[in-house]
């Protein structure tokens, strides 16, 4: 216990370092996310098929991979970037895919007779996307939202290997000097990761099952 | 359900279209043009080196390289080594986790879903470490330990939905028959959750295989550590985006055929069947997938009868 008490400070710098990653790469994945997916439900061929691509890409690259060429090959193209900010961008890149995927199972999730009868009454594609499909389908995603954001929040873990100094990165520092303390330590971690997976989890929860009542 | 969104397009549609696909078709490839020539331009170097643009020939010439393919196949078959044997104790794991799981005892249950629920929350890197230092297992039992404990709380999750989500009658008729509760489990439960969640199942298996990278931060010699970080050094530095290049296109190649295989699968079971199965599998598939394999608590047959209804469902993936 007494390891945890002494180098409480820089674990708490280290866990706002992983909220850090955690909110400015989640915001970023969000973004590009429902651009995402935004263009792979248009009805223009060329975008679509350009973020099938990438969506596909992304997906299937491991993330160290990812973080490896934001941290190290990049700076050899010439673009030298801080260690927190290329951690930040590849968790971004990694994410976002998988925001798209959620977005667009949840508009494909509204039942097909919503978009008929939207068309039927002479909705145009805006309008019947923006007042009819949308409204419903923000409802439906919001629950793998979150559960999108629980993984990335395991993710930024990885950032570890990669010179920032988060949760695993600092208590394997503090571990080297207090070697006799490996589990109190790793548990501690454990728990302030569970700090944040466990209010998104039940908030996950509690949304998906209010969305459930009302239909 | 993307073409019920708007009509069949008319003349003037067709050619709005048509237009902004071309602008877009540009946008998209003067980005890749952009890319090509800032990666093409020759640059100097932290030692004022001067170096030649990433597409010349003198940085792709160890495409011709024997010890490269070697190198390369060391570190896959050290990735596939690890992949294949968290997978096998994964799904090990997963079948005893999701018996627990579904226990009549209270005792057995509520213990296992703690812990599932704390596997599934815990980072694998952190796992890993904790293998690694604790059990002072060494690299590769400590990659294939966080491994297979991590997986088999998802894939012992998905089986439990396989059964949940089978129709009651199926244990009900068993049990007429005179089966026990166990024999019921392995003879009529299992094997249809199984073939269920087969598709998941896979695609939880590319996650695995994904991950097994995360095993180069503890410095054990896959893919990524043999070719990325110690290539360089034994090729020469400047091939470094080259390597980047062929550990990412490996990567890419292996996941996808996976992935595909998975989605093959997914169609095999999917088809053939009656009406209502199709659909349960749709819904199961539905409640998995997307991004989390966290929302997979009791199908919720509302949610997942309004997402069934879609028919391009892509399996389970998890970031």
């Amino acid at each position: 216990m007494d390891a945890i008490v002494e180098n409480l400070p820089a674990f708490i710098d280290a866990f706002l370092m992983t909220l850090r990653l955690l909110v400015v790469s989640g915001i970023g994945a969000l973004i590009i996310g429902i651009v995402i997916a935004a263009l792979r439900i248009s009805p223009v061929p060329a975008l679509r098929g350009f973020a099938t691509v990438y969506t596909e890409i992304l997906r299937n690259t491991p993330l160290t991979l990812v973080l490896f060429f934001c941290a190290y090959v990049l700076p050899q193209l010439g673009v030298r970037l801080d260690y927190i900010i290329a951690a930040t961008i590849g968790l971004t890149l990694y994410t976002s895919p998988f925001v798209a995927e959620a977005v667009r199972s949840g508009v494909n999730g509204v039942s097909v007779g919503q978009a008929e009868a939207a068309r039927a009454i002479g909705l145009g594609f805006g309008q019947t996307l923006g007042l009819v499909v949308l409204p419903q389908a923000i409802r439906m995603v919001i629950p793998p939202l979150i559960n999108v954001l629980i993984a990335l929040t395991k993710n930024t873990s990885v950032a570890a290997g990669f010179a920032v100094l988060e949760l695993v990165a600092v208590s394997r520092q503090v571990i080297q000097f207090n070697g006799n303390a490996t589990v109190v330590i790793l548990v501690a971690v454990a728990v302030f990761y569970l700090i944040i997976t466990v209010p998104l989890g039940q908030a996950a929860n509690y949304l998906e099952r209010k969305v459930l009542v009302r239909r | 359900m993307t073409n019920v969104l708007y009509d069949v397009p008319g003349p003037r549609a067709r050619r709005l279209s048509l237009i902004l696909s071309i602008v877009g078709g540009i946008i998209i490839a003067a980005g890749l043009v952009a890319i090509f020539l800032f990666l093409s331009q020759p640059r100097i170097n932290a030692g004022g080196v001067a170096q030649p643009g990433v597409f010349d020939a003198s940085r792709w010439d160890i495409l011709g390289d024997k010890a490269l393919y070697r190198t390369i196949w060391r570190g896959l078959s050290a990735t596939l080594q690890m992949a294949g044997v968290a997978a096998v104790l994964a799904i090990a794991l997963g079948f005893l986790l999701s018996m627990a799981r579904t226990a009549s005892t209270a005792a057995i249950r509520i213990p296992t879903i703690v812990l599932i629920e704390f596997l599934r929350g815990m980072p694998v890197l952190l796992m890993m470490f904790f293998v690694l230092l604790v059990f002072s297992t060494g690299q590769f039992w400590a990659g294939v330990g966080a491994l297979a404990v991590y997986n088999g709380a998802v894939i012992g999750e998905a089986l439990r939905s396989g059964i949940v989500s089978l129709p009651k009658g199926q244990r009900e008729s068993g049990l007429a028959m005179g089966l026990t509760p166990l024999q019921t489990r392995f003879s009529i439960e299992y094997p249809q959750a199984f073939r269920q969640m087969l598709p998941i199942i896979i695609a939880q298996l590319v996650v695995l295989l994904k991950d097994t990278s995360l095993a180069y931060i503890l410095g054990y010699q896959e893919l990524l550590n043999v070719v990325l970080k110690q290539g360089p050094t034994t090729f020469g530095p400047t091939y470094l985006f080259t390597l980047f290049f062929v550990v990412w296109a490996v990567y890419l190649a292996v996941n996808m055929m996976l992935s595909w295989i998975a989605r093959f699968v997914a169609r095999r079971t999917a088809s053939g069947r009656g009406g209502g199965k199709t659909r349960r599998i749709e819904k199961v598939i539905a409640q998995l997938g997307g991004a989390g394999m966290a929302g997979a608590d009791e199908p919720s047959p509302d949610a997942a009868a309004v997402r069934g209804s879609s028919s391009d469902h892509d399996t389970g993936r998890q970031p």
